[in-house]
């Protein structure tokens, strides 16, 4: 039959469209990297702490691992702190690794604050890592990361 | 003036950490937007938020592009007097709102 002979040729179109769509996929995950002149994410930590080493733990970011929509994620992070004058938490930065920028917010508590937990909504451009810095009346640093992966992100049309 | 919502409750016992809620209507365009022309829009964004009480700031931030459009920010403090809390964003293109809201300390 005719269509014997056909069924190859279209199959290697099939391959080759399959190759396409996959390389397409690619350039736009690439994309709002490649764009932005930003630092990488663990500079934007070593400045903020300024060079001072920041430890894994205390910290809790509390964000969905999966995200619908990037253009409005709610974040939460808290830090195991009795929040008083002489131990308490002094600031909180939020970053992430693939926004055009790497700094998210950065909050300035004290111990009139009372608890050490603060709540936002970020945008997110694509799948990445997010990380939350607490910085600590003694001087130290504590940090939580999160990978999360978004489905529909911010800002595709820039 | 832009919306702005605070939620916070009207009286607390001394001591108690209260948690404040707080909305306002802003775009926070980030500046790497095209608009339908395919311009970028120029970027508008609240820089900075504060919470002053009792004659201190007890809580402030520091916002970037990565902060969703009509941002929300919650926090807590401890209530101490009676007396008014002022909130107050500050932003580009000389944005800058303030609200107060009255908490009863027993």
């Amino acid at each position: 039959m005719n269509t014997r002979t056909v069924r190859p040729l279209r199959s290697t179109t099939r391959r080759a469209l399959l190759h396409t769509a996959l390389g397409l996929g690619a350039s736009i995950v690439i994309r709002p990297a490649a764009g932005a002149n930003a630092p990488t994410l663990e500079s934007a930590i070593r400045v903020f702490a300024s060079e001072a080493p920041v430890k894994v733990g205390r910290v809790l970011l509390d964000i969905a691992p999966l995200v619908e929509n990037g253009n409005a994620v709610p974040v939460t992070v808290s830090v195991e702190s009795p929040m008083t004058a002489a131990d308490h938490v002094r600031r909180i930065a939020i970053f992430n690794e693939l926004n055009p920028q790497r700094d998210v917010a950065v909050f300035t508590l004290g111990p009139r604050a009372g608890r050490a937990k603060v709540a936002t909504r970020v945008r997110l451009a694509t799948s990445q890592r997010l990380v939350a810095v607490a910085q600590l009346s003694d001087g130290t640093y504590w940090q939580h990361a999160v990978d999360v992966i978004v489905t529909l992100a911010a800002c595709v049309e820039s | 003036m832009a919306r702005a919502l605070i939620t916070m409750p009207a009286t607390a016992q001394k001591g108690e950490v209260v948690e404040i809620r707080t909305l306002i209507a802003h775009p926070m365009e980030t500046g790497y937007r095209r608009g339908d022309e395919g311009s970028v829009l120029p970027r508008n964004l609240i820089r900075r938020f504060t919470c002053v009480y009792d004659g201190e700031t007890v809580f402030s931030a520091e916002l970037h592009p990565a902060i969703a459009a009509n941002p929300l920010i919650a926090f807590s403090t401890v209530a101490t007097v009676s007396g008014m809390l002022t909130f107050t964003w500050d932003g580009d293109n000389g944005f800058a709102q303030t609200e107060r809201v009255a908490i009863t300390v027993t």
